[in-house]
């Protein structure tokens, strides 16, 4: 329990490193962005809006800087994240609230999809190296160092066409209105099937080889020896003595490396047209539209905080030693 | 993007450096780099590294076109004239992926050595020092590890308009240092009580000449390894910034074409040579630097090799698969272990093969 709690103090630090971060990030532009902005949105802008993005920039006058961070975390806690310049006048909240479940969906299954099976996999390469198993490693290597939306682009190019089963952009058919019925869901899975396979494909060379050699280390413990002098199968030291040792680091691993992939899978979005975070990211480069920009990356980093939250609780149930303290 | 490549992270700590190379005698030395170059990884990951870092010199003067210079060929596949094709205003791809060479592997390598440096400072002080100084650092460090470094990179870079490479490889260096900060921390925790570590403690040496003269050299494997998944990962921050173009204004690299490729819709046109050559580079580059940083694991610890003729023919002519690290059971009927409780000593490899 104390290490729960340690775990969720450390969180919580990161949550608000993380929010200042974003406070302080506007504040680095140089110049007056506020009067390009003006000129650039002719007109369309209110002066409820000018006003908000002056406070947003660090620009407005009156308060000071403490003043100006306090008001910030106000805004937060009502869920105001500012109005977005892309979809004027919707929110940027829910404009994010929209997208986000495509992106929680598609990364967070994915995920945890390569997870189990580069474990699986590495398992395997691990306890019987010198099989053909030694093979993987070379072909997932590259895959793993080709960036995740060229793969996405590539796989476009082969897989998709005019008579092909895999569309090539969205998340959905457009001929559909977005509810939970049999026309939808099918649709949604179809759309999804190969942005979730690229990711996959380079994702999984990580898990394979952090496992491999974690199992490579535990299998000449002296444990996995009396395992095998009690003449248990081999079945059950591999999987039972060896894999659940190793499986420990690579736990901590995948909360740690969280964040690197879903940096790469919102590229993977962009490619695909898929209506998650990372598509609306481009959206938001493209119009240099400063609130929504913040506001997924504030999203993204507390969601891979929970994600990690989550790993941490995998980790409690599989380490006993963790929960002996409490 | 990518998870790093090492696992030195994973080499349970005790493990790793302890097996590094003690610096002592030159001729020794010598002979312990040869072997690093002996192993197929290192040599090959070496050596499309250096192809890469020759281009990434003469690059821009051997090109056949002006990466920017519009010409009436436009998207036109491969030929004789135009070996990677040309994009939609004629431009020369092969000199586009010639010329973005330079500022990829400058950024790359940059990024490497900053993210190195402070990672060494970070993670040796906090290792080393122990205490609040380590608990301060490492929180550091885990803050920046589970920030999502990719979209703070994005939210930065575009902030501050038409960043420069130089920038560019300032930033991807300052947020990307956490996960190498956290190996050798890890390293430096098990190094801090070895005996050699006590004695120069003992003798009253500095601290700092402890750190600097006892400790790094015995870090060096992983100091190496961790240099090397940070250019992996700088290359991959670098294209994935150029692509999504927020840093168009820093001249051609691999991810620029690619920027372009898919804003004027190659893949529509079928025009593959567009998009195909500048990937292609990023993945050998990047396999060449996973080479190299596998081969620094295996030197470190030998047992992670891959292994050669695992099976074996037994006297009594049926198989047996030899396997690194573990004791052979010859199978799972009853027999073999009633024979192998008679003669333990038959279990061993040595036993077996001076049995022959």
């Amino acid at each position: 329990m104390k290490y729960f709690l340690q775990r969720i103090a450390f969180y919580l630090f990161t949550a608000w490193a993380a929010i200042t971060l974003n406070f302080f990030i506007p504040r680095l532009v140089p110049g007056d962005p506020v009067q390009s902005l003006i000129a650039k949105f002719r007109g369309q802008l209110s002066t409820e809006a000018i006003n908000s993005l002056y406070v947003l920039f660090g620009l407005d006058d009156d308060k000071g800087l403490w003043q100006q961070y306090l008001d910030y975390w106000a805004q937060l806690f009502r869920g105001d994240l500012g109005l977005s310049f892309t979809f004027f006048p919707s929110p940027v909240s829910q404009i994010i609230g929209d997208a986000l479940p495509w992106t929680v969906l598609l990364v967070g299954i994915t995920t945890i999809i390569s997870f189990l099976i580069g474990t699986s996999l590495g398992v395997l390469a691990g306890w019987r190296r010198g099989s053909w198993t030694d093979g993987l490693l070379p072909v997932t290597t590259f895959f793993s160092s080709v960036p995740y939306f060229w793969l996405g682009i590539i796989a476009i190019y082969l897989l998709t066409g005019p008579d092909s089963f895999f569309p090539s952009s969205g998340g959905f058919d457009s001929s559909l209105v977005p509810a939970w019925d049999q026309y939808f869901i099918p649709s949604a899975l179809q759309h999804s099937l190969l942005p979730a396979l690229t990711i996959l494909i380079s994702s999984v060379s990580g898990w394979i080889l952090s496992m491999r050699n974690m199992m490579v280390t535990v299998s000449s413990e002296d444990y996995i020896t009396v395992a095998h002098a009690k003449g248990l199968s081999e079945r059950r030291v591999a999987v039972s003595y060896a894999a659940r040792n190793a499986l420990l680091p690579n736990i901590s691993g995948f909360a740690l490396s969280l964040g690197f992939i879903v940096g790469g899978t919102l590229l993977v979005e962009i490619v695909f047209s898929y209506p998650g975070l990372g598509f609306i990211l481009l959206q938001a480069l493209g119009a240099k539209d400063y609130p929504l920009m913040q506001g997924i990356f504030l999203v993204i980093t507390i969601s891979v905080l929970v994600a990690n939250l989550l790993a941490d609780l995998a980790y409690l149930l599989l380490d006993p030693r963790t929960r002996k303290e409490g | 993007m990518t998870i790093p490549t090492s696992s030195t992270a994973q080499v349970i700590p005790g493990q790793g450096a302890m097996a590094a190379p003690e610096a002592a005698k030159p001729a020794k030395a010598k002979r312990q780099r040869f072997l690093f170059l002996k192993n197929k990884k290192a040599a090959f990951g070496l050596i499309i590294l250096g192809i890469y870092v020759l281009f990434a010199i003469i690059g821009p003067w051997v090109t056949p076109y002006d990466p920017d210079a519009r010409s009436n060929d436009l998207i036109q596949p491969p030929s004789a004239e135009h070996w990677f094709g040309t994009t939609h205003l004629g431009q020369d791809v092969f000199s586009q992926v010639l010329d973005g060479t330079r500022p990829v592997v400058f950024v790359g390598f940059l990024a490497g050595a900053i993210a190195t440096v402070l990672s060494v400072i970070i993670g040796i002080t906090a290792g080393y020092l122990g205490g609040k100084t380590d608990d301060t650092l490492s929180a550091l460090s885990n803050v920046f590890l589970v920030i999502p470094a990719i979209p703070l990179m994005i939210i930065i870079t575009s902030v501050l308009d038409n960043a420069s490479n130089l920038l560019i490889a300032l930033i991807i260096g300052l947020t990307s240092w956490s996960w190498n900060a956290r190996v050798l921390r890890a390293q430096t925790l098990s190094l801090r009580r070895r005996d050699y570590i006590e004695a120069s403690r003992a003798t009253g040496e500095k601290t700092w000449r402890i750190i600097g003269f006892e400790l790094l050299p015995n870090l060096t494997a992983v100091i190496a390894s961790g240099f090397i998944g940070t250019v992996i990962f700088a290359v991959l921050s670098l294209i994935t910034l150029a692509f999504i173009g927020i840093v168009s204004a820093a001249g051609w690299n691999w991810g620029t074409i690619l920027f372009w490729a898919q804003g004027q819709q190659a893949l529509a046109q079928g025009a593959w040579w567009w998009f195909v050559p500048a990937g292609l580079a990023i993945a050998f580059l990047g396999t060449a630097l996973s080479l190299i940083n596998f081969a620094i694991d295996e030197f470190v610890s030998p047992r992670l090799r891959s292994a050669g003729k695992t099976k074996l023919k037994t006297a009594s002519g049926g198989t047996v698969r030899m396997r690194i690290g573990f004791t052979p059971v010859l199978d799972n009927s009853a027999e073999p272990h009633t024979r192998a409780q008679a003669h333990p000593d038959a279990m061993t490899p040595v036993a077996r093969e001076a049995a022959k």
